[in-house]
């Protein structure tokens, strides 16, 4: 009963991870045979559009700048957001819905409305500070803020701040320290969500680019396929894949601890819920 | 090194809270709280939920700022210093250990703070685990410890940076009563070997006189009486330190010459000068007994036990006189020789009583 239920469970947990996989395998795979076409039917599969991503200088400067943007944008939402929202929770907790209210506003105005309720303040930071494409930055933090708040507010959620940031206080620990080695430590996890959401953002971001006449990686990859499909279709697959392994690797860095404590628990727990206060009380009675 | 050694503070502090007011929009939490802890006094504020036990305890702590009077540690006004300066270790209610950290880091933590090197700080954060009692347990993650043993270690996590006073607020609340009583008296333990002023805040009087040298008992932000705990519940100062510490009977009688007459007998006061007239006494139902031999004539005094509930050592026996029932408290012995439906007398320690006037009477439970 009990073993047949179990085969029965890994049977469908296998199938809707072999259907998942399909899903998002079959397109990429797609794209993939696509972009190691010959220029005819008849002609030998080749890497030549792969090759083409390095040959092409626009491109690799829009992949190192949308790779920076991701990068900043990523370091700004943190360390504008997180220190609020922990800030706002301990002291300010009226103001909770209106800073809620504030970072998920960008999600209901489109793009293109924020686009052009942003171009003056672009061309003002275009004239009076930089031209650099990083100033997108600037942007893109406005953009990922509704998906890092989220994620950032579901972590807050799951540790009881107030009390783990009294205690470190009262153990003499500054603000600083207690956002560091309390809080950020517990939770990794979401912080590492957030961030992933935000280089996901600014990765597949099009649509403040190209209005703002910056070229990062997807109005390069449009450039691109203009001239060469198949070139433009190797960096889009190439793009989900980097997206990919980051985000297995962060997944598997950011944690080992937790993975750790989580394998310990599961084989000391049993007896050490039952003993350990009666004979460490005898073992201090001496 | 043993248990000992490590637990060495600085020789306890005096703490002084003078006057202390905290309001917060509109509820006032602290009406002007004073108090002094003698140097490793271990004191306890005992008082109903919303007293203001948590919100003292907090000021002391710098947790919370006073919106008047000073909060002074050993002669020194530390009123204005936030909490990470003012060297105290606190135990919450609630579990509070870092979870991401083992045992053993987690009363580290303190030490690294304060800059301790790494060796000294794992030797005495070992140390301190073994005052606790859970030298065994270092190397676990808060998640794989007990509830009574978390709070061991946030115990040895405060007195890890051997903080000047020490605060625990209600630590023990969340855990089950054999746990509890045990956790108890090693926090007593620990408190009396390491010699640190301690306040211990709980709503649980069993608690608070097992544990403190002196019980403070809170209303309403007030401190309404501060005593050894024998003088807490043989001398209440109020009815309400009566009503709250312990059980009590309320008995219709007539106040004259300094005492109380209840039904014919009478009782001396514990404040005799006091006017003559109708009032209510607060009589412990361990100062009631139970007359059986003989003949038991009608009078008013003479009644029916419903009821006899079996406590362990004592067992507490009710009594119907027909208009009022009255609780009496005894050896379990002498109460099996008075089951339900045995028609008995009641006579009355001569121990003072408190009255309270009728006008008073009202709100307060029975
Ligand atoms: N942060 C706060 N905001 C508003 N009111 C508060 C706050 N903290 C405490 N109070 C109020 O102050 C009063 C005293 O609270 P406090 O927490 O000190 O009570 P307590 O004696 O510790 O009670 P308990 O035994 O339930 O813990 C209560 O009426 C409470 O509602
Ligand atoms: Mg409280």
């Amino acid at each position: 009963m009990n073993r047949s239920r179990r085969i029965k469970l890994q049977v469908f947990r296998s199938a809707v991870f072999l259907v998942m996989g399909v899903f998002f395998l079959v397109p990429i795979a797609a794209m993939f045979e696509f972009s190691t076409r010959g220029n005819s039917v008849t002609a030998p599969r080749t890497m030549e559009a792969w090759t083409n991503i390095i040959k092409t200088p626009d491109l690799v400067d829009a992949i190192i700048a949308s790779l920076e943007l991701a990068a900043i944008t990523s370091i700004a939402m943190l360390v504008l957001l997180l220190p609020t929202m922990v800030w706002v929770r301990l002291r300010l907790p009226r103001l909770n819905r209106i800073v809620e209210f504030i970072c998920l506003l960008p999600l209901t105005i489109p793009a293109i409305a924020l686009v052009v309720g942003l171009f003056p303040i672009s061309r003002w930071m275009r004239i009076n500070i930089s031209d650099s494409i990083l100033m997108l930055s600037f942007f893109y933090l406005i953009l990922v803020m509704p998906y890092s708040y989220r994620a950032l507010d579901a972590g807050l959620a799951a540790i009881d701040i107030k009390t783990l940031s009294e205690a470190a206080r009262s153990l003499g620990a500054g603000w600083g320290t207690v956002m560091l080695r309390v809080i950020v430590p517990n939770m990794s996890s979401a912080i590492l969500n957030a961030c992933l959401l935000s280089v996901a953002v600014v990765l597949g971001e099009y649509t403040f680019a190209n209005l703002l006449t910056y070229e990062n990686l997807q109005v390069a990859i449009a450039y691109v396929g203009l001239v060469s499909a198949g070139t433009s279709i190797a960096v889009a697959v190439a793009s989900l894949l980097f997206a990919f392994v980051l985000l297995m690797v962060l997944s598997f860095v950011g944690r080992p601890r937790e993975r750790m404590a989580r394998a310990e628990e599961t084989i000391v727990a049993p007896e050490s819920r039952i003993l350990p206060l009666r004979d460490s009380y005898i073992g201090v009675q001496k | 090194m043993t248990a000992t050694q490590a637990g060495e503070a600085r020789a306890g502090v005096e703490v002084r809270l003078e006057d202390l007011r905290r309001s917060y929009a509109g509820v006032t939490a602290l009406d002007g709280l004073s108090l002094t802890l003698a140097p490793g006094e271990l004191v306890a504020l005992l008082g109903p939920s919303g007293c203001g036990k948590t919100t003292a305890m907090r000021l002391v702590a710098g947790l919370e700022e006073a919106n008047s009077g000073r909060v002074m540690f050993g002669g020194r006004d530390v009123t204005g210093l936030p909490a990470n300066k003012r060297d105290v270790g606190m135990v919450f209610q609630a579990y509070s250990l870092f979870p991401h950290m083992a045992a053993w880091e987690n009363v580290a933590f303190g030490l690294q703070i304060r800059h301790v090197a790494t060796g000294e700080r794992k030797q005495r954060a070992l140390d301190m685990l073994e005052l606790v009692g859970l030298g065994k347990y270092a190397n676990r993650y808060p998640s794989q410890l007990s509830g009574g043993q978390q709070q061991r270690v946030a115990l040895a996590r405060a007195l890890a940076i051997r903080p000047q006073v020490l605060l625990l607020d209600e630590p023990l609340s969340a855990l089950d009563a054999k746990v509890r009583s045990r956790l108890r008296d090693e926090i007593r333990r620990v408190q009396l070997e390491v010699g640190i002023t301690t306040l211990f805040v709980t709503h649980d009087q069993e608690e608070a006189l097992a544990i403190a040298d002196r019980v403070g008992v809170m209303q309403s932000g007030r401190l309404e009486q501060l005593g050894p705990p024998t003088e807490i519940y043989s001398r209440p100062a109020t009815p309400f330190v009566a009503d709250f510490v312990g059980l009590t009977n309320r008995m219709r009688g007539d106040v004259g010459g300094g005492a109380i007459k209840i039904r014919g007998a009478s009782i001396p006061l514990v404040h005799p000068d006091v006017p003559d007239g109708p009032a209510i006494a607060l009589v412990r139902p361990e100062a009631v007994s139970l007359v059986t031999d003989g003949e038991i004539e009608e009078g008013p005094l003479v009644g029916t036990v419903i009821a006899v509930v079996f406590l362990g050592a004592v067992s507490r026996v009710t009594v119907d006189l027909g208009d009022a029932t009255v609780l009496a408290q005894m050896q379990t012995s002498a109460a099996s020789q008075t089951p339900a439906g045995t028609k008995v007398r009641l006579a009355f320690r001569n121990d003072p009583v408190l009255i309270q006037r009728e006008e008073q009477a009202a709100p307060a439970s029975a």
